[in-house]
């Protein structure tokens, strides 16, 4: 089983520079801690204590995982994850 | 330092005035490794507040992606501040994620001076740059 993840910039020193790693599981949660176990601290990144993290967005194929169960979120093969951190701010 | 041409520049102004109010904010695309601003992107704010930004994700993820199809990264990121000084926030620094990006902030909290400044921000470390305005 074959899911690919593209990583934005700023997350690849957790994959030794790739933009995409592929990983397994039937969630996104457990989609996360397999890759964990190969670039370790990448799932910290992305996973707080209470879900995933507020401003780093993660889609499965063109939706936003927030949307469709989050952590949660049924994955499969063929699936593309794609996980860019928010771009926010402001003058407070 | 930051190149940019004059018409891009006034576009940024213009997109800031327009908003105000509230925040406004977008991206200049350029060819990747250019370091060149070429392309003007006008970002919808999500929050439409007066004090915070956010790219809607759904919009970012279309922009990000035809980024990547026409070999493209984004060079300038850009957003207004309303009432305060066109500097970044404990917030901007926090939530800056394109270490490669030329961060430009516009302030329109003055209705006849334009306040245009761009930084570095890397590792939560601010560094101002230079802005040099091109005629094209």
């Amino acid at each position: 089983m074959a899911i690919e993840v593209r990583i934005p910039t700023i997350l690849r020193t957790y994959t030794g520079g790739e933009k995409s790693v592929e990983g397994s599981g039937a969630t996104l949660d457990e989609l996360f801690s397999d890759l964990d176990a190969r670039h370790g601290g990448l799932r910290d990144r992305l996973v707080d204590d209470v879900g995933l993290r507020r401003f780093v967005n993660v889609y499965l194929n063109d939706e936003d995982v927030r949307f469709i169960g989050g952590l949660g979120a049924p994955v499969h093969d063929g699936d593309t994850i794609t996980v860019l951190p928010a771009v926010a701010g402001g003058g407070r | 330092m930051l190149t940019i041409s004059a018409e891009l520049r006034d576009k940024i102004v213009a997109h800031a005035r327009a908003d105000h109010p509230d925040e406004a904010c977008g991206v200049i695309a350029g060819p990747a490794g250019s370091d060149r601003p070429e392309r003007f992107i006008s970002m919808l704010n999500a929050e439409r507040s007066p004090t915070f930004y956010r790219f809607d994700s759904l919009e970012q993820l279309r922009v990000w992606r035809e980024m990547d199809d026409r070999d493209e990264e984004p060079v300038v990121i850009y957003h207004s501040h309303t009432a305060t000084e066109a500097y970044p926030s404990r917030t901007d620094i926090s939530y800056a994620s394109e270490p490669g990006a030329h961060y430009v902030l516009v302030s329109t909290r003055d209705e006849a001076a334009d306040e245009f400044r761009s930084y570095r921000i890397i590792d939560g470390v601010v560094t101002e740059e230079e802005v040099t305005v091109s005629a094209r």
